[in-house]
């Protein structure tokens, strides 16, 4: 990380603290103390890249489960002069991103975007954004368990000394055995990898798919788990591995098709389920991606009126319409 | 454009203002009051105060009407509002042996000092639908005859009647000056001290504590309780700002607490004695005091060198789902959007019946 970047981590957001802009309630909805607080969880989630920070998370008026504690991280490191992004699903526009980009457009007042590459601060559920981002930006995953060894060992105690000594042998077996089981490693999201060759990390829900993207990344990606109250973070450029076996590497999803609308042969795609037949096709997950590539005039096989007629068909029976 | 939940804003917007009608109700049927909560509906507002963690009557009476009398979304609504309000210090600890008694009982004697005061209780009613809380009428203001003599103002406490012989363990903090843990600013800590299991328990579910509580009389970690004593009153809560130097009372609140007694058979350093286990509530919250004395009687296991053997004794499994916000929250985040996970667990099975079939057909040839 850069030096720079600490510094925008911990200095941001202060100038804004005597504003207030939904009544009642400080910039941001938290409290400057709690805002300070997660911080410096931030900046230690940093220093030791991997490690779960434990944080005194608050409540937030989301609930649980649904990005509280990416709300605090976002909250703590947004100032008045952020432009924010909100996806879930890689798409702007699921019910749970507009709710969260409204939250901070009421209590923060800040620019918000659909543009990755316009965002200074990205929110994000479940996905990586397919265009790259830059030094300049912050990527923040909402984290529903961030103990990548839950499913193995229910016990906090004994998940702590596990990483302590980094002692992650059960994780290598679990692995090894779906391979015995299945003949290859059935796990698809949540695919645990180890960061800077120190402690064993879960990616959030990301498909498989994103992880190689976590290697390297020019951006600073700060993982908060709210209701399991903890902050963990890669820092740019740092080392992440997905694990592995020398005779059965890593490997991401491929799709046997591209992207009906735009056309793309190497992003996530979205099964779309077009009549009770079997009849499908498939979308781009990142609805940004996917829109920028159709203004530059890529296309896929169902595009233009093709495309207008579906999504008349899909909208006008679409179950969240008029809730 | 990939349209399948587009509109979003729109639908969200929609959906308030359905809620709000459905809240209302029937325009015809006139609007619910705060002060009809507030007064009529109290053990709920009790209950919404004690999980949400804040004393206000009227706040917790706004949350329930908000929430259609949905008691854990109106926890959550204050709960959500509590944390944004400023802290400017702690209380000193309330003395319940100084309690205000409206009601004290205790299963242990059949007399003792202070008597047994039954006060508001519906242990003794018939459950019988009462049809003339029907009558349009109402019931008008019913009255209770003032006692013949007062309680007695200050009503030692069961525990420590017994304490005189040393048959129950003294409770003393272990260092006076030790701060008390605080789940609303710093997270769980394993192994968790008491201090912290309590303010957990404290708001911790009812119905999962109820739950725990009786699991552990039914044979998931017995440890033989005696309800020694449950007493309901104000309390006075005073504060020591710093700058003054003297406590000033701020006001008084009600609680209901819970002294459970329960066996020790010893050890070989300490003789058989009575163990406590503890529950403490805002209002008029009988139930979840009783299933939290006895929840926090079986989470000390581990410091009464008891084998851990169930459920309602394992602290992680007890502290880390008891909580309704966090437990509702995040059984409800289903409702949110899986598809990205979903297609990767689509492309993972159909690769694994892929490969299936292919190794049957190589068994077959």
């Amino acid at each position: 990380m850069t030096g720079t970047q600490t510094a925008a981590v911990a200095e941001t957001a202060a100038p804004a603290a005597a504003e207030t802009t939904e009544d009642g309630y400080n910039f941001a909805y938290l409290d400057e103390q709690t805002k300070r607080m997660i911080r410096r969880c931030i900046l230690k989630a940093v220093a030791v890249p991997g490690y779960q920070v434990p944080f005194g998370g608050r409540e937030m008026p989301l609930p649980y489960g649904w990005g509280t504690g990416g709300m605090q991280v976002t909250a703590s490191i947004i100032g008045a002069n952020d432009t924010l992004k909100v996806i879930d699903q890689g798409a702007d526009d699921t019910t749970n991103a507009v709710n969260i980009r409204r939250f901070f457009a009421r209590t923060a007042d800040v620019e918000t975007t659909e543009t990755t590459g316009e965002a200074s601060i990205i929110q994000t559920r479940h996905r990586v954004p397919e265009d790259p981002m830059t030094e300049d930006q912050i990527l923040v995953l909402q984290v529903p368990q961030p103990e990548p060894l839950r499913s193995l060992e229910p016990r906090e105690i004994e998940c702590r000394k596990m990483h302590a000594y980094k002692e992650y042998g059960l994780m290598q077996v679990s692995l090894y055995e779906d391979i015995a089981r299945f003949g290859e490693i059935a796990t698809s999201y949540s695919y645990p990898v180890m960061v800077n060759d120190r402690y064993l990390m879960s990616p959030t829900p990301i498909p498989k798919f994103d992880n190689p993207k976590l290697d390297s990344y020019p951006a600073l990606q700060l993982y908060g788990a709210g209701r399991e109250k903890r902050i963990y973070a890669i820092p740019p450029y740092t080392k992440v591995k997905s694990l592995d076996f020398d005779d059965h590497p890593f490997q991401v999803q491929q799709w046997e098709e591209n992207c009906a609308l735009c056309g793309a042969e190497d992003t996530f795609l979205d099964e779309v389920i077009l009549d009770d037949r079997g009849g499908k096709m498939y979308v781009c997950s990142d609805s940004h991606y996917c829109a920028r590539r159709r203004a530059e005039g890529h296309s896929g096989k169902l595009s233009g009126s093709a495309a207008a007629a579906y999504a008349a068909a899909v909208g006008a029976d679409q179950p969240e319409k008029g809730a | 454009m990939y349209v399948a939940v587009k509109g979003g804003e729109q639908a969200i917007l929609n959906s308030h203002k359905v809620i709000a009608e459905e809240r209302r109700g029937d325009p015809a049927v006139p609007e619910l009051t705060l002060a009809q909560v507030k007064e009529q509906m109290q053990l709920a507002v009790d209950r919404v105060m004690t999980e949400g963690s804040l004393y206000d009557r009227d706040l917790a009476a706004l949350a329930i009407k908000q929430a259609q009398g949905d008691l854990v979304e109106a926890i959550f609504l204050l709960r959500a509002y509590r944390t944004t309000l400023t802290r400017f210090g702690a209380t000193l600890p309330i003395d319940t042996a100084k309690m205000a008694v409206r009601r004290r009982i205790s299963a242990a004697y059949k007399d003792l000092p202070g008597g047994q005061v039954l006060g508001p209780s519906y242990d003794y009613t018939h459950r019988l639908l009462d049809f003339a809380l029907a009558a349009e009428e109402g019931v008008g203001a019913p009255q209770v005859d003032m006692a013949e003599e007062p309680v007695d103002e200050s009503i030692p406490r069961v525990t420590d009647i017994l304490n005189h012989e040393g048959l129950i363990e003294e409770e003393v903090a272990a260092d006076d000056e030790a701060r008390v843990a605080d789940l609303t600013r710093e997270p769980m800590e394993f192994p968790a001290e008491r201090d912290m299991r309590l303010q957990n328990l404290a708001r911790g579910d009812e119905g999962f504590l109820l739950a725990l509580g009786y699991s552990t009389q039914r044979g998931y970690g017995r440890n033989h309780p005696f309800a020694g004593e449950i007493r309901l009153g104000e309390v006075a809560v005073a504060f020591e700002p710093e700058e003054l130097g003297f406590p000033i009372e701020i006001g008084e609140i009600t609680v209901s607490e819970c002294q459970m007694i329960n066996q020790f058979a010893g050890s070989a350093e300490r003789p058989p004695q009575f163990t406590r286990g503890y529950g403490l509530a805002f209002g008029h919250c009988e139930r979840k005091t009783m299933a939290m004395a006895l929840v926090d009687r079986a989470l000390r296991a581990r410091e009464l060198d008891e084998t851990v053997d169930y459920p309602a004794q394992d602290e992680e499994f007890v502290l880390y789902h008891s909580d309704n916000v966090e437990a509702s929250g995040f059984v409800q985040h289903l409702k949110l959007p899986h598809y990205v996970d979903f297609q990767s667990e689509l492309q993972l099975i159909r690769s694994l019946r892929r490969r299936h079939d292919e190794e049957q057909m190589e068994a077959a040839e």
